[in-house]
Formats: structure tokens, C-alpha cells, sequence
């Protein structure tokens, strides 16, 4: 079972609270198929992926980005309980979509670093501290249910 | 993975707008790797001092980035330019080398922090990518 301090649950949520979500879930989608491109596997009927350009103006790529962004907020709703709480999604991107657990790092990495660029200072090494800790947990329920 | 001429055009333009920032760099993203890692920490047990903007975190912060100016430098060779660091690393520091993953992402967090605008996904992958091959470089030696 994860442990959460009040200052942690405190972090994570002023974050999500205060994110755009239609700005950042497109951005950091868009990083995570350019900085590595063979993610641009699970994407081949989204279009137009052909260079970095296209990856950023794909509207159907942001359109994504914003829908996987708000996959996050049942974990935001339920830090005491997230592998049960991703289990189904878990089962579907194992059985249903095939996607390598590999890949939910490299998001995370990426949404660690557009939200850097959002914040600026304000990402201090604690909130980013936190925030990793999150990713890391929702990145582990995610794959949980592989086998 | 290696670096294409695109690739090392690209870092060399990041360096350029950055190298000024250079010791602050370090410093915050050493802080950031002992926040975010705390099992690096014990490569530093001998510190009196580890908490981010420490006198000893400042000063460390600044050589490693005087390794990655180096690196940009020797950009066309890293192995052979990185040569002496490598064997600094492989025989005396023996850090684990999967900690040069973790400082690599911890230099990507403070530079999209500080140049937000600069560090668009282009520059991204192709740190990334540099970073990657300084870290293979560094750890030639090993074994």
C-alpha cells in the first residue's frame, strides 16, 4: 500500500486543479511520439505522424493527448486505492490495445517535463519529488495486470 | 542510437542559448537528483551537507556540467574525448551507471524549467539522445 503525507496529496492535487488539460495532455503526447518515435507504433491510424510538425498539429493526436491526460484523475480521486482503481485499464491495455508497459514511463517523463516548462521554478525539487512518485505509482497499476 | 549531424547541430544550438546558465543548471538538477532519488544520495554520504543550494551541491553541480561542456565539445568523439572521465568513474567513483539515466532526466526537468521556450521536442530528443551517448561514454571503462 502506498503512503501519501498530507503535503503529498496536497501537491499532487493543486497540480491537477490548476492544469489545462487541453494544452498539456496534447503537448506532452506530442513530445512523447517525437523524443521516441518507435511509440508511434500504437498510433498508425491517427494520420499524419510523419515529422514533428505533423506529430504537434495532428488533431487527432491532441485530441488523445487530452483524453489520457484525464486517465490520471481517478488516480487523483483515489491515491489510497490506485492499482485497484486501474485494474480495468490496466487489462485493456494489456489485452485490448497491446501497448509495451515500457512505453507508460516514457510518458510520464514527458508530462514530467512539460509540466517543468508550465511551472518553471514553481516545479520545485519537492513537487517534482511528488509528482514522480504519483507517475510512478499509476505507471506500475497500469501494468500490473499484464501477464 | 547515435548522434546524427541534425542531432549534434541541435545540441550544440541548446548549448550555445544555455552554457551561461551552466552552474545553475547543475546545481538544481544535482538538487533535483537527490530530491527525486534518494538512493543517490549515498554516492555523497561524505557531504556535510546535501540539501539543494548546499556550498557542496553548488560546487558539485558545476563540475559535472563542466563535463557536459566537455562532451558538447568532444560532441564528434565522445568515447575518445570522454576517455580520462570514464576511467575517473569506472575505477575510482564506481558509481552505478544507471544513475547516469537519472541525472540525464533530472538536466531535462531544469533546462525545460529554465528555457521553456528553447526546449522544444526537437531539442529534446536530441539531449536526450547526447545525453544517452555521454552516458555510454562515461561508461566505457566499466568493465
Amino acid at each position: 500500500m502506498v503512503e501519501w503525507t498530507e503535503q503529498e496529496r496536497s501537491i499532487i492535487n493543486n497540480i491537477f486543479s490548476n492544469l489545462d488539460y487541453d494544452d498539456i495532455g496534447p503537448k506532452a503526447l506530442a513530445r512523447c511520439l517525437i523524443v521516441y518515435p518507435w511509440t508511434q507504433r500504437y498510433f498508425a491510424s491517427f494520420g499524419n505522424l510523419y515529422n514533428a510538425d505533423a506529430i504537434k498539429t495532428n488533431p487527432n493526436i491532441a485530441t488523445h493527448g487530452t483524453k489520457v491526460l484525464h486517465g490520471l484523475d481517478r488516480a487523483v480521486k483515489n491515491l489510497d486505492n490506485i492499482k485497484a482503481t486501474y485494474a480495468e485499464l490496466s487489462v485493456l491495455h494489456s489485452e485490448k490495445l497491446h501497448v509495451d508497459p515500457d512505453n507508460f514511463k516514457l510518458l510520464a517523463d514527458c508530462l514530467t517535463i512539460v509540466i517543468a516548462a508550465k511551472l518553471g521554478n514553481a516545479f520545485t525539487p519537492e513537487i517534482q519529488a511528488t509528482f514522480q512518485k504519483f507517475l510512478a505509482v499509476v505507471v506500475s497499476a497500469l501494468g500490473r495486470q499484464y501477464h | 542510437m547515435s548522434l546524427t549531424e541534425k542531432d549534434k547541430a541541435a545540441v550544440k544550438a541548446l548549448w550555445a542559448k544555455i552554457s551561461k546558465s551552466a552552474d545553475a543548471i547543475g546545481a538544481d538538477a544535482l538538487s533535483r537528483l537527490l530530491s527525486v532519488y534518494p538512493q543517490t544520495k549515498t554516492y555523497f554520504a561524505h557531504w556535510p551537507d546535501l540539501s539543494p543550494g548546499s556550498a557542496s551541491v553548488k560546487n558539485h553541480g558545476k563540475k559535472i556540467m563542466g563535463g557536459v561542456a566537455l562532451a558538447v565539445a568532444k560532441i564528434d568523439n565522445l568515447t575518445g574525448g570522454l576517455l580520462e572521465l570514464s576511467e575517473l568513474h569506472a575505477f575510482k567513483l564506481r558509481v552505478d551507471p544507471a544513475n547516469f539515466k537519472l541525472l540525464a532526466h533530472c538536466l531535462l526537468v531544469v533546462i525545460s524549467t529554465m528555457f521553456p521556450n528553447d526546449f522544444t521536442p526537437e531539442a529534446h530528443v536530441a539531449l536526450d539522445k547526447f545525453l544517452f551517448n555521454v552516458a555510454l561514454a562515461l561508461s566505457e571503462k566499466y568493465r
